[in-house]
């Protein structure tokens, strides 16, 4: 009475091909996608270490790296929320008003630094969680909401120190953020921030909470079928990706010793930028820490590399952009040219025999 | 359901008359005009309120002003509609405009003596050709438009950093004749405005009465459905990117005669207020509804928020925030009616069995 | 060329020859023949699965033919896509309709062939009123003007059927459209059919209902597996034959259901109602049965299951496993209480086709396979080679994607990660849709066994056979209502098709 649904996916005929050639991809370019792009992170490397000068220097690496550490904060998040089909554009505007409250708690409430700290993170649980209500409890796009939200947050944060900046943090507490490890020029921050990303990694790649990501990802009617909470599940991928947001803004206000309201601004975009270089993909269900944690370095390395060059900072966006767009359309153009080749394959057969 | 069965004929009288003596409308076009309603009575009331508290802000000159802060948003809205209706968006808008505002400057710096007429066609020519790239690559990499445009937000904006190195442009490097066109007014009501109303009617009119425009909603409506019924899909998107790109690009040219002074910045995070003009105007996000009319609407809203608050004497670091407390608002608001009218729908086919 | 087709005269308007297509590593076609003659309706028949909508989406240019020719009046027919399907005059109707939600009934008819005034512009007056005569020929009443979102299925097939219609279409192709109509509306849309073949048009007509195939088709086509099996004239065809044809032996040799001793009430259900979409449904099924949910497409079987098992909420009403109560709305309650649902369809519902064939199987064990809150050490991998093995899985791997098993397969799969929760209850939609007899009749056998271990089956089903082969009780819906409960011995094709369609019974 109804479909045939073993051969043809009933709603087009257009998205079985593109099934087809997702699947061809996952077999092919995309099951080394992690093996590619740790391998470009170390041809880049090598590359800047040989023709840029200071590349290669204790103090480079450590500028670099302290530079990566909100980025690679917000992306452990954001690879979970995007395997899971949604995305939080509000990510950067959260540091931001994290950054400012931070500031004018500081400035006028007379609470200890610790406290305030600890405020912060939880308003930024608070600031993921309105995003996770209208996303999961209200039913919208989560592209839609937290457009909104991405334009809220950074007004909010405005709001709260106006155009002026808060800098006056206590030496001790500015200088920690910045401190090496003793005996090497990596900071010290970068160890938290990796013990987090491991954090991650398991509980994305070894737990059933994982296995749970990927299904919804990839069906999340069939996830509901088994037994998976699908919108308690987003709901709470929100709020973590808030409160993550509240400690990039602690770090961020530390590292710069300055709280303002503009701090942060578009990193939302290399955040997601970097998600989807490390290879998972924009419609969830697909991708790895590994290669995000390779997707932050790179994007890192590459700057880097180019603003020793001499390279105007702002122009290189050139080169976060044109490596957002060429992480998109790689796959899918490897994915056709496979195709492509397979049917012209399969076609010649028959004329030869 | 087929909860249809012996009740064929009775069915049909299921559909409630729309009210005694009054001439039969299409649903959707109701609920489309209480919300282009809606939005004009909520302009007429913030107008009215601040008014009260301060009346010259219905003075010509003030009104003049709001026109002319208006049209490069509606403009730009409007294209976005066109976007959007097809169940893309596109975020590069803002770019665009820089781009091309700042190409429109730097055109009259290299080739002083040129007519005003040949850098308008050059502008919206640069601008089709980004459409041109957002659509093609859209095309290529079968990836949700988000993501692609934006990385061409970076993309572009770096192009024009590059390009720009860190120069201005001033209203003394162009002529005469181009600045005129940015401030002179027809009647009292600046030419700006009028180009915008000009695009607006067109706009609209094409949405509304063409075939090729019903076509864009029927594949934001279904995409699949479109492609069964012979829709060309793809090459409707692609006209669909070119055409913004084409609109980005005239309120580039206007935003250069409007404001004379220019540098790479011009137009930064302008696609937030564009996205959010288009949403507010009851443009859904996820395609199929809405029109060019609301959306203008929209954009008259949002710059007239903009101005009342400045009259108001509220701070206007609140405006940023206002904006995204209204996409969310209008969001929600959507789908809260979609929700009553299926309830009130469904209800309906089962009254009718 | 002769196609050996007997009964034909004259040329054919429309020919396939030799049409081959696969999707991945599943033939859907092999090698296809069919040709519709102009003034004649003919049918295409075959099981779930045997090629019947593959071959639909090829004539509506929507799939390209791998190989194979087609002609339409002798001249090569390329279909580089559905504009080119509707240019040669091919209308399709879906199983399923493709409209526009948020356009209205007229443009969705209209689409791209919209009436036009002055400067090329949309004359809408002029659309609703010819929508408004194409639904006088048709004889109903559905408002052009209003959205198409909200039309219940019949009126939305209704719509499809006007936009063949606003075409003049030569060769109109129905896909199974009477799926969710009542018998009123099937004979009016039997009678445009006809008014069309009179018109020289060439009608190809796919239906599981043999009745209304034979009243309306001159001529039969049988497809089994992909494979064209026979055409011939439905004069010289019984539906015994048909049936033969399409199954490949006799249905007498489909397993039937072993007795068991019936234990205590395990699945109770009562007043269960979901405004809209089902009311008042209550039945009970006790260990070592099988109840058979029956009734047409859209009578709210598959709804009641999922609401059962907590997908769907319901307004009024409780589900009792083993005489506790069961909280509403929470499919992982229900696993725990010792529920399992094996929905009815398998891409959408049952299984995640991007990931392995491990992952799939363990996907609602995953929690109780972990230790310390980790997945590690293999456990998944194991705990899916039992239960593939159990239910002979073939696959290359179980780290293989699940997409690129066989259906029969993909189904097992998805029996095995149910099977793997040891469920008390079994709820399991459609159990055999698309999937090859061989498959059939070993799922036949393993729920036959698993009712003998003491399970509680609830089964829904449209095929008939099945029904009355497997099941120890009949429950039949007919709009939303359970209308009829018809004990084994009671149950036949006439009495439940009575009580599906609404006659004879009253709810």
């Amino acid at each position: 009475m109804a479909h045939d649904s073993l051969y043809a996916a009933p709603p087009s005929g257009a998205d079985t091909e593109r099934g087809a050639g997702r699947l061809a991809g996952l077999r092919g370019a995309l099951g080394t996608w992690d093996a590619a792009i740790v391998a470009v992170l170390l041809v880049a490397v090598l590359l800047a270490s040989l023709s840029v000068q200071n590349f290669a220097t204790g103090r480079n690496v450590q500028f670099l790296l302290l530079d990566l550490v909100p980025l690679a904060l917000l992306a452990l998040p954001m690879t979970l929320i995007v395997v899971t089909g949604e995305i939080d554009l509000s990510v950067a505007s959260t540091v931001g008003l994290s950054s400012t409250l931070m500031g004018q708690l500081w400035l006028s409430s007379g609470l200890s630094l610790e406290l305030i700290c600890v405020l912060v993170v939880l308003v930024g649980a608070v600031l993921g969680a309105v995003n996770g209500v209208f996303v999961t409890g209200f039913g919208l796009p989560s592209l839609a909401v937290t457009i909104g939200t991405l334009a809220l947050y950074r007004g909010l944060s405005f709001v709260v120190l106006g155009d002026q900046a808060v800098a006056d943090f206590p030496a001790g507490w500015t200088a920690a953020a910045v401190r090496a490890v003793p005996g090497t020029s990596i900071p010290a921050v970068v160890v938290p921030v990796l013990l987090l990303a491991l954090a991650f990694g398991v509980v994305l790649h070894a737990t059933p909470v994982g296995r749970a990501l990927y299904a919804m990802g990839n069906n999340d009617e069939a996830a509901t079928f088994a037994g998976v909470s699908v919108a308690r599940t987003k709901f709470w991928l929100f709020v973590v990706s808030g409160a993550v947001g509240g400690l990039a803004g602690i770090f961020w206000t530390l590292r710069y010793a300055s709280a303002r309201g503009d701090n942060a601004t578009g990193l939302e975009l290399t955040v997601v930028t970097a998600v989807l270089l490390g290879g998972v993909s924009i419609f969830g269900g697909r991708g790895g820490l590994l290669g995000v944690v390779a997707g932050v370095l790179l994007l890192g390395v590459l700057r880097n590399a180019l603003q020793l060059a001499d390279v105007d900072a702002n122009a290189l966006t050139i080169v976060t952009g044109t490596l957002l767009i060429v992480s998109v359309v790689l796959p899918n153009a490897v994915a056709d040219v496979r195709a492509r080749l397979h049917r012209r394959r399969r076609r010649a057969q028959p004329s030869v025999s | 359901m087929s909860l249809t069965d012996t009740g064929a004929p009775a069915r049909a009288d299921g559909d409630p008359p729309p009210g005694p003596g009054r001439p039969r409308r299409t649903l959707t076009e109701r609920l489309l005009a209480v919300r282009e309603l809606g939005l004009l009575l909520a302009l007429g009331a913030l107008i009215l309120v601040t008014t009260l508290r301060n009346d010259r802000f219905l003075s010509a000159q003030s009104i003049k002003d709001l026109l002319l802060g208006c049209a490069i948003l509606v403009i730009l809205a409007v294209g976005q509609t066109l976007v959007i209706v097809t169940r893309n968006v596109d975020l590069s808008v803002g770019s665009i405009l820089g781009l091309v505002a700042f190409a429109t400057g730097d055109l009259f710096l290299a080739a002083p003596g040129t007519p005003w007429p040949v850098a308008l066609l050059l502008g919206v020519g640069l601008g089709a050709v980004c459409g041109v790239i957002n659509g093609g690559l859209i095309a290529v990499a079968k990836v949700p438009a988000l993501v692609i445009t934006l990385g061409t937000l970076y993309a572009f904006r770096g192009v024009d950093y590059y390009w720009a190195a860190g120069r201005q442009i001033n209203a003394a490097d162009m002529p005469r004749s181009f600045l005129r066109l940015g401030n002179q007014t027809v009647l009292g009501v600046p030419v700006l405005f009028l180009v915008a109303l000009v695009v607006v009617a067109a706009v609209g009119c094409y949405l509304r009465c063409y075939r090729s425009g019903r076509e864009l909603y029927a594949i934001g409506s279904e995409p699949a459905a479109a492609r069964l019924s012979g829709i060309p899909v793809g090459r409707r998107v692609l006209a669909v990117f070119v055409a913004n790109g084409a609109l980005a690009g005239l309120a580039g040219v206007l935003y250069a005669a409007r404001f004379g002074t220019l540098d790479a910045a011009a137009g930064s995070g302008l696609e937030l207020q564009v996205v959010a003009a288009a949403v507010v105007g009851g443009v859904a996000i996820f395609g199929g509804s809405g029109s060019a009319y609301g959306a203008a609407l929209g954009a008259v809203l949002l710059t007239t928020i903009g101005s009342s608050l400045a009259v108001l004497r509220i701070d206007p670091f609140w405006q940023q925030a206002v904006v995204g407390a209204l996409i969310l608002a209008a969001i929600g608001l959507d789908r809260l009616l979609a929700l009553r009218t299926a309830a009130r729908l469904r209800g309906r086919s089962l009254h009718g069995a | 060329m002769s196609l050996g087709v007997p009964g034909a005269e004259g040329a054919p308007l429309l020919v396939l020859d030799g049409v081959t297509k696969s999707f991945g590593a599943v033939a859907a076609l092999r090698g296809v023949r069919l040709a519709l003659h102009s003034g004649e309706a003919h049918a295409l028949v075959g099981e779930n699965g045997a090629g019947k909508s593959t071959l639909v989406k090829i004539l509506a240019g929507a799939h390209a033919p791998d190989s194979g020719r087609m002609t339409l009046d002798g001249r090569p027919l390329e279909l580089r896509g559905p504009a080119d399907a509707r240019a040669a005059g091919i209308a399709v109707i879906y199983q399923e309709p493709t409209l526009f939600p948020d356009l209205s009934v007229a443009e969705n008819i209209f689409m791209g062939r919209h009436p036009l005034r002055g400067l090329r512009r949309i004359d809408s007056r002029a659309m609703n009123r010819d929508a408004e005569q194409l639904f006088q020929r048709l004889g109903v009443r559905i408002d052009p003007s209003r959205p198409a979102r909200g039309l219940s299925i019949a009126d939305q097939q209704l719509v499809e059927i006007a936009k063949a219609l606003s075409f003049d279409a030569r060769v109109l192709v129905m896909d199974e459209p009477t799926a969710a109509l009542s018998g009123v509306e099937v004979e009016r849309l039997f009678g445009v059919a006809r008014s069309l073949c009179e018109r020289g048009a060439a009608v190809l007509f796919i239906s599981h209902r043999f009745d209304e195939v034979f009243d309306l088709c001159q001529r039969v086509t049988v497809l089994r597996d992909g494979a064209w099996v026979s055409s011939d004239s439905a004069a010289d065809l019984t539906v015994d034959e048909v049936v033969r044809r399409m199954v490949g032996r006799d249905v007498s040799s489909l397993y039937p259901k072993q007795d068991a001793p019936l234990r205590d009430t395990l699945l109770e259900v009562r007043g269960l109602s979901r405004s809209g979409v089902f009311s008042d449904v209550s039945f009970s099924v006790r260990g070592g049965e099988i109840v058979a949910l029956a009734g047409l497409v859209g009578a709210g079987r598959s709804e009641v299951a999922r609401a059962v098992f907590g997908v769907d909420r319901y307004d009024a009403g409780e589900v009792r496993v083993a005489g506790r109560a069961l909280p509403p709305n929470s499919p992982r309650r229900a696993i725990a209480a010792g529920m399992a649902l094996v929905p009815e369809d398998r891409r959408q519902q049952g299984l995640v086709m991007e990931l392995s064939v491990e992952r799939n199987a363990t996907l609602a064990r995953r929690r109780a396979l972990s230790r310390l809150g980790l997945l590690v050490g293999g456990a998944e991998r194991a705990e899916a080679r039992i239960w593939t093995r159990r239910l002979q899985v073939k696959a290359a791997r179980l780290a293989a994607p699940v997409a690129t098993l066989s259906g029969g397969n993909q189904q097992k799969v998805v029996l095995a990660k149910w099977l793997a929760t040891e469920p008390r209850i079994l709820i399991i939609d459609e159990p055999t849709r698309g999937i090859d007899v061989g498959t059939k009749a070993e799922v036949h056998r393993l729920l036959s066994e698993l009712a003998g271990e003491g399970l509680a089956i609830l089964m829904i089903s449209s095929e008939l056979p099945e029904v009355l082969g497997m099941a120890d009780r009949v429950l039949v819906m007919h709009e939303g209502r359970v209308v009829r409960e018809l004990p084994r011995a009671e149950a036949d094709e006439t009495s439940m098709m009575f009580a599906a369609t609404g006659q004879g019974a009253t709810a």
